[in-house]
């Protein structure tokens, strides 16, 4: 008896205690707060590094454009605008000029490279107070072009020839290749010389040694609106108004960061208060947002924004069965994107007709489409010689069986919830589809990347406007163990015309002839079908009524590029 | 006993040594190195650009050698840098070990201080309705999801009640000792809940053989009172089985805690070895899971040690011959 009562006591003491302390710490609870001077971001990654030329990250692009400049990127109109510059650099205007290429024999190599002056906004401060001078965008280029230095983007700071320093804020770009992308510097992003150098003395440390990693609240580094004031690994950021700003001053005294990887988690921490707003550019996925505004759309604005992540099936084209036009198109043709989309995700997410985003000006509508018809898809695979049914699958004469399989991410769940609808849609022309998913670093990192897939591949390209799809369509990337598996043709596409179309575009400089040369791919895509386009994926921004002044762009510039044009209403 | 602990030292050393290799040999017959992910992500890579970046990683390298030079180095004292994190692998794991600690010595030490009082008293009345109760608790809790039980908590106290963070590890800009609690309610809650019905289901069990040996008949033939009865000579046997079992477990919250972690944004080990091996990471996720070895390996000669205490009949001394 006297261990019952001990157990009992001890087991009752010990609830009374816990819910004690929580009462009593209850009393300090995350509330927002009422005046508004701090904003609480919930995304659902943490950036691996800060370097913002080490690895390409779209976490740390979201958070560095609160904190950083560039010398150019995308506005909300898809076209190129200064950060950095005062303009850009164009044949018009004078600042840019064309030469003919040399080797380093001087002799003619028969390219032609370009000579671009950009000139540095006199406004343009270090949060240190040290004015952002040539001598930044020198030092950028050497830690890029530096093969140790493992920088993501090392091929365009190879492509540079030459840096001339004209003045403290003037430089001309020497560029090996002049191409349609001449006029900006996109994707350029400045580096403190006066802090950085110390780091770079021994190129292939430099990775670990930045400051960025080493004392990345250190007000030099950032040139922004804000600037990076406390980081805590896998946990938050906190950013602060930059004193050294010279732009539009930003609403909130303070960014705070935070990361919360599961999205219930991260919806509960809307819910309670703990955070303000969910990024749309890495917070909820499009199936989640649109469940969180059927729950809680009266108490939140939530806005959706169809991007340039492209959601697609890679078809196998070595399979010889897959290389028959006539089953490609049949494939198409017998499932209802438009259905999907509708059903699955509210018609937010836009049906792709070519790889080519409706809001980049090279898309044309003067492409052949594919609508859901299955009996042109059955009359399709009778033409190609599966006419004989049994079981309800096709079989040719040969008395092989019409089936593929079908792969993705395992545990993308809006991903798999397709591939289901998918396999029925196709069993319906009587064409057996396998399902059979990998996790993501198998898929893309042996799989897909090494073209042991056999039928359909279902991933996404996340492009930037008026983006080449060279590595993607040009046949001389087809990953293969001769290149080391570079190139990201893993259908093995192979068109001689689209080759040449790809060539000349890179080179073409009129806007209108460009424009033509754009339609052309786009036909040759839909024509020909090296994959089946599904949906241009959309991002859900979940804002506070009180939160006004975000604008998605919906290509890889996030909204906190105009961090300051941010307020409360 | 000292020489006992250190033998039981040298041994764990080799099992380290071991583990460092077969992890070390696993991780890099994983598909997909971190070249061959950046290959997928980045359209602009060539084939010299994956050439320099495997030289630059020493993943142009033959795996044995691979090992060979991280052993050497770690033998030094360096363990290699995060490739995720940018950051040398022990500045990594130091703090999240440091939580995870504090999360799982919490977490036991509650789930005992419930799920043994409880075990004893359900022993002591097998049948009863309070047994039963206890059973039904004990099968709820083994039961539950611990995502579900967590998103339960965070739906209760953070978005009903407002009384506790949904999740993180402190509020930013506070970060108090007081704040700090807060933010280990629920994780602990969560994790503890599955030990609670475990346990408690072990403690009723070996209490319920202990209760019957003859020398608790004794025991109670001398007149001794029936608390000392069942918390000195009934108790002390009826741990052994326990203390190994939490032992064992104390390794295993390192895996289990994820979910805990994940829920909760807490920064652990068992999140950090997740990612670190989701992301390609060798060096963080090798010596992650050998600090997880390591701590398993010292938790299991604490339960050595333990059973001397508990049972005087065991002993560890060092027989030199008869």
């Amino acid at each position: 008896m006297a261990a019952l009562v001990n157990a009992t006591v001890l087991s009752r003491w010990l609830i009374a205690l816990l819910m004690t302390i929580a009462a009593a710490l209850g009393t300090t609870s995350t509330a927002p707060a009422e005046t508004r001077d701090k904003l609480t971001i919930g995304i659902t990654q943490f950036p691996s590094t800060l370097n913002p030329i080490i690895d390409s990250m779209l976490v740390k692009s979201y958070i560095l454009a609160m904190a950083r400049r560039q010398i150019s990127i995308f506005g909300h109109d898809w076209e190129a605008m200064c950060q950095l510059c005062t303009e850009l650099a164009t044949f018009d205007n004078g600042r840019a000029e064309a030469f003919d290429g040399v080797d380093k024999a001087g002799k003619p190599t028969g390219e032609k490279g370009v000579r671009t002056r950009f000139t540095l906004r006199d406004d343009a401060f270090w949060g240190d107070g040290v004015p952002v001078t040539t001598r930044d965008i020198v030092f950028t280029w050497k830690v890029g072009k530096h093969p140790e230095t493992g920088v993501a983007d090392y091929r365009s700071f190879q492509d540079i020839l030459d840096i001339e320093v004209h003045d403290e804020k003037s430089f001309t770009v020497v560029n090996r290749k002049l191409d349609y992308r001449y006029y900006a510097m996109s994707g350029f992003q400045p580096l403190p010389a006066h802090l950085e150098g110390k780091a770079f003395a021994v190129p292939k440390d430099y990775r670990n040694r930045t400051l960025y990693e080493t004392d990345p609240t250190n007000p030099g580094l950032y040139n922004g609106p804000y600037r990076i004031t406390e980081v805590v690994p896998g946990s938050h950021i906190v950013l602060s108004r930059n004193e050294q700003w010279r732009g539009a001053a930003p609403t909130f005294n303070e960014i705070r960061v935070r990361t919360i990887e599961k999205t219930a988690a991260l919806e509960a921490n809307l819910l309670s208060g703990a955070i303000d707003y969910i990024a749309g550019e890495a917070g909820l996925s499009l199936d989640q947002a649109l469940a969180f505004e059927k729950r809680h759309g009266d108490d939140y604005d939530v806005v959706y924004k169809p991007g340039l992540i492209y959601e697609h099936l890679d078809l196998m084209l070595d399979n010889p069965v897959l290389a028959d036009l006539r089953v490609r198109r049949a494939l198409i043709q017998a499932i209802d994107r438009q259905a999907i989309s509708d059903q699955l995700f509210a018609g937010k997410q836009p049906v792709a007709h070519s790889g080519v985003h409706p809001l980049d000006w090279t898309h044309s509508e003067e492409i052949r489409k594919y609508d859901y018809a299955p009996d042109k898809a059955r009359a399709l695979l009778d033409d190609a010689g599966w006419s004989d049914i049994r079981n309800g699958v096709r079989h040719n004469v040969a008395g092989e069986k019409l089936a593929f399989e079908i792969m993705t991410t395992a545990g993308n769940r809006v991903r798999e919830l397709v591939e289901q609808v998918l396999q029925d849609y196709w069993k319906a022309v009587g064409i057996e589809v396998r399902i059979r998913n990998q996790p993501a670093r198998v898929l893309f990192g042996e799989t897909i990347s090494k073209r042991k897939f056999s039928g359909l591949a279902m991933f996404a390209w996340l492009s930037a406007p008026e983006s080449l799809p060279r590595t993607t369509l040009h046949s001389d990337f087809i990953p293969s163990p001769a290149n080391s598996w570079a190139g990201q043709n893993y259908t093995g596409f192979n068109d001689p015309e689209m080759d040449r179309l790809i060539d000349a575009i890179e080179i073409e400089l009129d806007r209108d002839k460009r424009g033509g040369l754009w339609k052309r791919v786009q036909q040759i895509y839909a024509d020909r079908l090296p994959a089946i386009p599904l949906y241009f994926r959309a991002d859900g921004f979940i804002l506070p009524k009180w939160l006004k002044g975000i604008r998605p762009t919906g290509h890889m510039y996030t909204t906190t590029n105009w961090v300051e044009e941010w307020r409360v209403e | 006993m000292i020489g006992f602990i250190l033998t039981r030292a040298a041994q764990s050393a080799f099992v380290l040594l071991v583990m460092s290799f077969i992890i070390y040999v696993l991780l890099g017959l994983m598909p997909g190195d971190p070249i061959d992910l950046m290959i997928g992500a980045d359209p602009n890579v060539t084939a010299a650009d994956i050439a320099r970046l495997k030289a630059l990683q020493g993943l142009d390298q033959p795996l044995l050698d691979r090992y060979g030079a991280w052993l050497a180095n770690a033998l030094e004292g360096d363990f290699g840098y995060s490739r995720l994190f940018s950051k040398p692998v022990l500045e990594v794991l130091r703090p999240r070990l440091l939580n995870s600690l504090i999360l799982m010595a919490v977490s036991l030490a509650l789930a005992l201080m419930v799920a043994i009082p409880a075990g004893i008293h359900a022993a002591r009345r097998p049948g009863s309705w309070t047994d039963q109760a206890i059973n039904l608790l004990c099968f709820a809790g083994v039961s539950v999801p611990p995502f579900w039980l967590a998103l339960l908590l965070i739906l209760l106290f953070a978005v009903s009640l407002g009384a506790l963070p949904a999740s993180g590890m402190q509020t930013i800009g506070d970060g108090g000792l007081l704040d700090r609690i807060r933010y280990m309610i629920l994780p602990i809650l969560t994790l503890s809940a599955a030990g609670i019905a475990g346990y408690t289901r072990h403690t009723r069990a070996a209490m319920i053989e202990v209760l019957r040996e003859d020398y608790i008949r004794t025991a109670r033939a001398k007149g001794l009172a029936e608390r000392r009865v069942v918390w000195r000579h009934a108790l002390r046997n009826a741990l052994l089985p326990v203390v190994t079992i939490a032992a064992l477990d104390f390794g295993s919250l390192f895996s289990g805690a994820l979910i805990t972690e994940t829920m909760f944004s807490w920064l652990g080990m068992g999140k950090t070895i997740y990612d670190a091996v989701m992301g390609n990471d060798y060096n963080l996720a090798l010596v992650g899971l050998l600090l997880a070895t390591g701590v398993t390996l010292i938790a299991n000669i604490l339960a050595d040690i333990a059973y001397a205490w508990l049972d005087p009949r065991i002993s560890y001394r060092v027989e030199r011959g008869s």
